[in-house]
């Protein structure tokens, strides 16, 4: 298959499709899940994040 | 030498490096980082955050180190994109991600350490894990400056060191005016770049090869080549190295195994500059889109770049045609194949140097023919394992060259010694710039240089959080004074870079030393950081014991074990005069400290956790709060979650 005869290589040629397939359903899939709303503490850490950027 | 660059390449390199400045300065303007959305309430673009977490992932060190060790050791390789896939997109995005994310800003962490330090309500964590981070990040930073710097060493044919100062200079001088900021259109170009040029090195070398199955049936043909790596059990390049213990010849499996794929690919997950990304997004669903878009992204980045890599000894040895002047011919060089120290092993070739653009300056230097070496009545038949060059002599008395060789053997390089070696870090420079158009050596430089500053800009960043923040503000009235110590920290990072860059060449030292930080990363934070993520009865006293456990161990493991890592320190031999303690044991030396010092460092932190009092049930309402979870009581009973 492939061209590829040995087990193990032709495993690891598949399996980095097959990852890269699962990646692209899970996206497509969750693609609006998760959707929390931003709370105090979110804001309270990009604030203190944004000042340690503007001194860098 | 730099005359030799034309005009044009000089241009293209200036007009992005004007391009990047104006993106920085507008982001800078325009105050357009992750942070800046998450402040206002706005939805970062999923790709945006998938590229920027790529791209700081992927550097120089996957595409030229890791696919130079593919040219090497052939596709066997490719388990570490199954790896980088499936661990470092998948599993890092949808089970550690959200997390991190929730517990970063909860804790109102903003650096890896000072994450693990405020859920284990431990100041030496955050001191330790800083320190862990300063001593070893330069090593992985180094190993991104040499990838750059190999590639422009072949591009422009200047000397290696003077390579090395250039490609510092311009990467340094980029993180320090402005790229520690990860403006985001910055990476979202850098990642589009990348993206483009691998995707173009893989179309390009499948199609001129005769398509996917015919290129691997043409490399599985190079199987039956007689191979330098025989002995430690290379197989094929379109075969599993053997696999088994106890023997000489199993060696090869333990290093790619063990080393380059474990290594690698499990240590991805405790990655100090990794992690912090994930506290950037504004909500989980823009790390399940990310998903998407990361899983293509890193199939495009280490899958190419080990696939292509395999696929080079095709190319080299079968179609590469080399036409030019004879400059000179060595008749006889000692060409270094390993070089550690107390072992030199050299192999007598006949070398022909050409010159290819008419300047007549030897451009291309070609291993003619090797020599039979005969010590103690018994024939090494070097004439057998080193390539035949075909020398076609041409009327206008020119030359047309097909060198035969496998990639690894094509990948001669001159060092400042005047010595030659074969380097495997020079083989996809060197195919990029033999088989690829002109113009791609251009788009794969700005590809290296996009690669090169997007994760060197989030290593620094590390680097330098981990002096300033995570160990001298910690010091009792230093807090929030520390970002003197930040920048000193960062240039003392970068000249420490450029120093291990300057002394270590060969060896496949690129991977070797993305390796070594990795696996450090791995066997030392990863069980306090998914226990500290998901395991509420993790203990300070756990994630102590765990944290100095995996250090220890892995340390240990390269002090005295590890021949390569313990040989060149040096500290095993001064002490016991033997470079590593189990060198007269197969396989034991070359197994990665990772499988020893994970294991130990899981169980440590484990079973400390469950025999030491547990955190305070408020602390830890106040780590999981939003977790979805019912937490438990130090008694193993159920509480309700307390509001706020």
């Amino acid at each position: 298959m492939l061209g590829i005869e040995d087990k193990g290589v032709l495993a690891a040629y598949l399996l980095c499709i097959a990852s890269t397939v699962l990646c692209v359903l899970y996206g497509i899939i969750n693609w609006n899940r998760g959707d929390d709303s931003v709370q105090a503490t979110d804001l309270k850490w990009a604030a203190e994040e944004k000042k340690v950027e503007e001194e860098l | 030498m730099l005359a030799q660059v034309q005009l044009f390449e000089i241009l293209v390199v200036l007009v992005y490096l004007f391009a990047i400045m104006f993106l920085g300065i507008l982001g800078y303007l325009r105050t357009k980082t992750q942070t800046d959305f998450l402040i206002a309430g706005r939805k970062v673009h999923p790709f945006v955050m998938a590229m920027s977490y790529g791209s700081t992932f992927i550097s120089t060190s996957a595409i030229v180190g890791f696919g130079g060790v593919a040219a090497m050791f052939g596709m066997s390789l490719l388990w570490l994109t199954v790896c980088n896939i499936f661990v470092g997109i998948f599993i890092a995005f949808v089970f550690l991600g959200g997390p991190t994310r929730r517990m970063g800003h909860i804790l109102d962490a903003h650096t890896f350490p000072e994450l693990l330090g405020r859920r284990f309500q431990s100041k030496f964590i955050q001191v330790f894990v800083g320190l862990i981070i300063f001593s070893f990040m330069p090593i992985y930073a180094a190993a991104v400056l040499i990838g750059g710097t190999e590639f422009i060493t072949e591009k422009f044919g200047i000397n290696y060191n003077s390579a090395l100062l250039l490609f510092s200079i311009i990467t340094t001088a980029y993180v320090i005016m402005g790229g520690l900021k990860g403006v985001m259109y910055t990476d979202a170009l850098q990642a589009g770049i990348m993206f483009f040029g691998m995707l173009v090195l893989l179309v390009f070398t499948y199609n001129s090869l005769g398509g996917v199955a015919a290129a691997h049936e043409q490399l599985a043909e190079l199987n039956k080549l007689p191979s330098l790596f025989g002995k430690i059990g290379f197989q094929g390049f379109m075969e599993m190295p053997k696999f088994g213990w106890g023997a000489p010849e199993y060696e090869l499996w333990w290093v790619v195994i063990s080393t380059l794929v474990l290594g690698v690919g499990i240590g991805v997950l405790a990655q100090p500059q990794l992690a912090v990304r994930f506290m950037t997004v504004k909500s989980k669903r823009e790390l399940n889109r990310a998903v998407l878009s990361g899983g293509i992204f890193i199939l495009c980045m280490t899958g190419v770049a080990f696939a292509v890599g395999a696929l080079t000894n095709v190319y080299f040895f079968k179609n590469e045609t080399i036409a030019g002047r004879i400059v000179n011919i060595t008749e006889r060089a000692n060409v270094i194949v390993k070089q550690e120290r107390d072992i030199v092993v050299k192999i007598p070739c006949k070398l022909i140097h050409l010159d290819t653009n008419g300047d007549e300056v030897a451009d291309t230097d070609l291993v003619m023919n090797g020599y039979d070496v005969e010590k103690d009545g018994k024939v090494t038949p070097f004439s057998k394992l080193m390539p035949a060059a075909e020398v076609t002599q041409q009327a206008d008395g020119s030359v047309i060259v097909k060198p035969h060789a496998i990639s690894f053997l094509r990948s001669l390089v001159k060092l400042p010694s005047g010595d030659w070696m074969f380097n495997s870090d020079a083989i996809i420079p060197k195919f990029i710039t033999s088989a690829m158009p002109k113009w791609f050596g251009l788009v794969f430089l700005l590809t290296l240089l996009s690669a090169a500053m997007s994760t060197l800009s989030s290593q620094l960043h590390a680097v330098g959080t981990s002096i300033g923040r995570d160990i001298y503000e910690q010091i009792p009235g230093r807090a929030g004074k520390g970002l003197i110590v930040i920048k000193s920290g960062i240039i003392l990072g970068i000249l420490i870079a450029v120093l291990f860059s300057y002394f270590n060449r060969g060896g496949y030292i690129i991977a070797r030393a993305t390796a070594i930080f990795f696996g450090m990363c791995a066997a030392a934070f990863l069980p306090a950081f998914v226990g500290g993520l998901f395991w509420r009865r993790m203990t300070k006293a756990g994630a102590i014991a765990s944290l100095i456990a995996g250090f220890a161990v892995s340390a240990a493991w390269m002090l005295f074990f590890k021949d390569k890592e313990a040989r060149a320190i040096g500290l095993c031999y001064e002490l016991f005069e033997k470079y590593s303690l189990l060198l007269d044991k197969p396989n034991w030396s070359v197994v990665d400290p990772l499988i020893i010092a994970l294991p130990i460092s899981i169980i440590t932190g484990v079973v400390v956790s469950l025999i030491t009092k547990a955190p305070s049930q408020e602390h830890l309402d106040r780590c999981f709060q939003g977790a979805g979870r019912t937490p438990v009581s130090s008694h193993g009973k159920a509480k309700p979650v307390k509001a706020g």
